[in-house]
């Protein structure tokens, strides 16, 4: 199919092939998981077991609250241990409300999970409600609940589904994997969310540089008409959702919309073949693949892996360290995070566990910046890091608005091919985070404005009364008010 | 065990670094520097070796001055770029002081005073020399015609050191570079077909043989050294296109205009400094715009300002003067020409498509 041109962008070295060759491999249960209740973007589950209570694989853990969250369920069936604060998969290293269970080993699955023999009939409102009762994330790292972009259908005229199986981060290579080994189920799930969108075309597209899952979804997608495989350039960052959809349509996402605002939705194929277990088999979101690999790893290998369990137990199952890693990542090298520690669970939204030699790093102390405009050619968006970074630097939080900072997607090709190694993205992140913390700031100051307004109001409209109440009084006592009709007169009386 | 200080991504970098760039670029140059040398002989390589020490020597002093870390600076190759650069843009056989003082300018006035490496508004190389050329016409303006190294006109070894450092050398054969014989004669009333036959023949002047700055001579390897920066994406085409097309047409449009007095393309380009401009100090990154269509804003304008002193100012060579002029522009044309950000109009608003087939229904 014709594609089109994104700008910027660089060329990383993949680096995939030190696991793409390893088949997906089901993880031993660890002794303890680590569920926490927030996996997602949005509010946290609330627990919804108790201690020392027997659960079953599969039964819920942690209610959703709200709009926007995702419930959790039990990986395996075991006891909870408790329910407590438990380091988060973050790089704060932060704790978060985390339950804890002990797996039992007979894995044994609720009664009653049971699957829907033909979801092409379900109502589109009943394929959200599945895939939210699920648990359902993006699984592609951004976590965002997948039942409420189900329902974007709602609110824009949307017609191309896009599955995204660039994997443009280096080392990764668990979605190339699922789409080789699994092809039919993430094309199954693909379907049915388009049909629960109201869909008329999906378009699956993966890089060039994994020809075998190109081949595998080709041949499955030739018995549907309204499935295309597209052949995309390598190139980072590819599977930005935004530049995915440009590469495809020649349409650029308007700034601070969806891709809805095109008619277009993007899932990834961890996210389709999630939803086709819960609509075929009606099974939670309780496991995940996960890409352990990196110069460090002794054994790199693509794992099926339940949610909770300790990242030293990916480690340890791919034989530990071949040599001390610089860097333990969660997530790509480009836009992964360091993990605070190996205690840490593995989530719904952890892709890759990399533990990276200092040579793969290639970290260097920065030098002052020679405007080579390097990053100016390498950003996808037509931003000028540089600049924006000599804003942020000097604390001009509001030029670098200016310049664009929100418009920045944090993919990092510009720190990466900066000469003189200036830590651009981490420059943004901090403006970024400071924009927010402003926000949150107005919010809350706007907030306890409202409060004391309503509170003055409240008071003055009591104290309105009370005067009103008391000239009535002062009237009666003082003598005939104007006008009365004689029926006043006789009311009073 | 790993390090766990949160510094953002990206965890990968391209290996690349400052100091790979200008070990390229300075790469790029080696081909027409050696001829060059080859072509001037012992005094030149004297020239060119005190230039390029004494930009090592200032810069190391002044970081030293500043009580910056030396390494780095150092070692990035900046330094010795600017030296590199600075003694291409001199008379080969210029007495010693003048590349002294050139590198001392260049270094301590040009660059360290701005804040050192990215921080110069002008090319320290060009500032060099202009400021030469200003001070010293004499010493700046006295060209010698090619003398290879070994060949019987040349000064040996002796002799070489006896002409730089000005002692009681050998007569030189002073000879006019071709721009500035041709200024000349133009000036006396003659047109162009009676002097150029004596004195210009492009094929020559492509490879080189002719008076003039090491630089300026062999426009060929120049050339070379352009498209190797070009593959190695050390540089981008914008400018040099924009400057050689610019000045090409400029060229070409008063030639047709008059060709008894205005000279076609051809003669611009391989005359001069042009690609040495070109491709080596017009892509100064610290100098240049960093927007493409900055920078081919800035190639164009520097190809007018090249060939209207070359035509109608008073010096012969205007290719200094010209990028100090452009060099001027580039926080301007920054400021005002930008990248179109994603998803944005030029003017910043968010992208609105007409059809709304495609586009949000309700709210
Ligand atoms: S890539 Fe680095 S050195 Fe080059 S302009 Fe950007 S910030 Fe400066
Ligand atoms: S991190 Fe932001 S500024 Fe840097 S290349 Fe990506 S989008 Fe552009």
């Amino acid at each position: 199919m014709k594609l089109f041109n994104i700008r910027g962008g660089v060329h990383p070295e993949d680096r995939k092939h030190l696991a793409a060759d390893q088949a997906i491999e089901d993880l031993p249960l660890a002794p303890l998981l680590h569920v926490p209740l927030q996996q997602h973007i949005g509010n946290a589950a609330t627990p919804a077991v108790r201690r020392g209570q027997q659960v079953a694989k599969g039964e819920l853990l942690g209610t959703g609250q709200g709009p926007i969250s995702a419930p959790v369920h039990a990986p395996t069936s075991g006891r909870i241990m408790g329910i407590g604060s438990f380091p988060a998969h973050h790089v704060s290293g932060l704790s978060v409300r985390t339950i804890t269970l002990q797996p039992d080993g007979k894995d044994r699955w609720l009664e009653g999970i049971e699957g829907v023999p033909d979801p092409f009939t379900l109502d589109p409102d009943e394929i959200a409600a599945r895939v939210a009762a699920a648990g359902i994330v993006g699984m592609g790292g951004a976590t965002f609940p997948s039942a409420v972009k189900l329902n974007l259908r709602k609110k824009y005229r949307l017609h191309t589904l896009v599955i995204n199986g660039a994997e443009c981060e280096p080392y990764l290579t668990c979605d190339d994997r699922l789409m080789r080994e699994h092809t039919a189920q993430v094309l199954d799930g693909a379907r049915i969310m388009a049909h629960a969108l109201g869909m008329t075309q999906i378009i699956i597209a993966i890089e060039n540089n994994k020809p075998q899952a190109q081949a595998a979804m080709t041949q499955a997608a030739a018995d549907h008409a309204a499935v295309r495989v597209a052949g995309l350039p390598m190139r980072y960052p590819m599977g930005s959702e935004k530049h995915l959809v440009q590469t495809l349509t020649g349409r650029e996402t308007p700034a601070r919309g969806l891709t809805a605002d095109i008619g277009v939705v993007v899932h990834n194929p961890a996210t389709a073949f999630a939803v086709h277990q819960a609509l075929r088999l009606g099974w939670p979101l309780i496991a995940r693949l996960v890409t352990v690999s990196g110069g460090a790893i002794t054994r790199p290998r693509n794992l099926r892996v339940p949610l909770g369990t300790p990242v030293q137990h990916l480690i340890d199952y791919c034989g530990g360290f071949r040599v001390e890693p610089t860097r333990l990542i969660s997530g790509g090298p480009m836009m992964g995070n360091p993990l605070p520690g190996t205690r840490v669970p593995i989530v719904k939204g952890s892709n890759g566990v990399l533990a990276l030699t200092a040579e793969e790093v290639n970290a260097q102390a920065a030098a002052p910046c020679i405007r080579c405009a390097s990053c100016v050619a390498a950003c996808p968006c037509g931003l000028l890091p540089l600049q924006m970074a000599a804003h942020a630097r000097a604390g001009d939080l509001d030029g670098t608005v200016r310049l664009g900072l929100m418009d920045c997607i944090g993919c990092g090709s510009c720190s990466y091919v900066c000469p003189a190694h200036i830590p651009l993205v981490q420059f943004f992140n901090y403006a970024k985070g400071e924009m927010a913390a402003r926000g949150r700031a107005k919010q809350k100051q706007a907030e306890t404005k409202r409060l004391i307004e309503q509170r003055t109001a409240r008071i003055e409209a009591i104290q309105q009364a009370k005067r009103e109440a008391m000239a009535a009084r002062k009237r009666e006592t003082a003598g005939k008010p104007p006008a009365q009709t004689p029926a006043d007169r006789r009311a009073e009386a | 065990m790993y390090s766990d200080t949160p510094i953002a991504g990206p965890y990968a970098h391209e290996r690349t670094s400052v100091s790979r760039i200008m070990v390229l670029v300075v790469l790029a140059l080696v081909p027409a520097t050696l001829f060059s040398l080859w072509q001037f002989g012992w005094p030149a390589i004297f020239l060119f070796l005190i230039t390029v020490g004494t930009c090592l020597i200032a810069e190391a002093a002044c970081l030293r001055a500043a009580e910056k870390p030396l390494r780095p600076s150092l070692l990035d190759g900046s330094a010795l770029l600017t030296g590199w650069l600075l003694a291409m843009s001199l008379p080969p056989w210029a007495p010693w002081w003048i590349g002294v003082l050139g590198g001392l300018i260049a270094i301590v006035v040009a660059k360290q005073v701005f804040g050192g490496i990215g921080q110069n508004l002008f090319n320290p190389a060009m500032v060099a020399r202009v400021a030469l050329l200003i001070s010293f016409p004499a010493e700046l303006t006295r060209y010698v015609a090619p003398a290879p190294l070994f060949s019987p006109q040349a000064p040996g070894f002796g002799e070489g050191l006896a002409i730089t450092f000005g002692l009681d050398g050998p007569d030189m054969v002073t000879g006019a570079t071709l721009l500035g014989q041709v200024r000349t004669d133009l000036g006396q009333g003659h047109p162009l077909p009676d002097i150029l036959p004596g004195i210009y023949q492009p094929w020559s002047d492509a490879v080189g043989t002719l008076a003039g700055s090491m630089g300026e001579t062999s426009a060929l390897l120049l050339l070379l050294g352009g498209l190797f920066l070009l593959s190695q994406r050390v540089i981008t085409w914008h400018i040099p296109v924009a400057t050689i097309v610019t000045l090409a047409l400029a060229a070409t449009l008063m030639n047709l205009y008059d060709p008894a007095h205005y000279p076609d393309a051809l003669y611009h380009l391989v005359g001069g400094a042009t690609l040495l401009a070109a491709f080596f100090i017009a892509t100064d990154p610290v100098t240049s715009p960093i927007s493409p269509r900055g920078q081919l804003i800035f190639g164009a304008g520097l190809g007018v300002l090249i060939y209207s002193i070359r035509t109608w100012a008073a010096y012969p060579e205007g290719v200094a003067f010209a990028i100090l002029l452009m060099n001027t522009c580039t926080p301007l044309i920054d400021h005002y020409v930008r990248p179109r950000v994603y998803g944005r109009d030029r003017k910043g608003a968010p992208i609105e498509y007409a059809d709304d087939a495609d586009t949000e229904v309700t709210r």
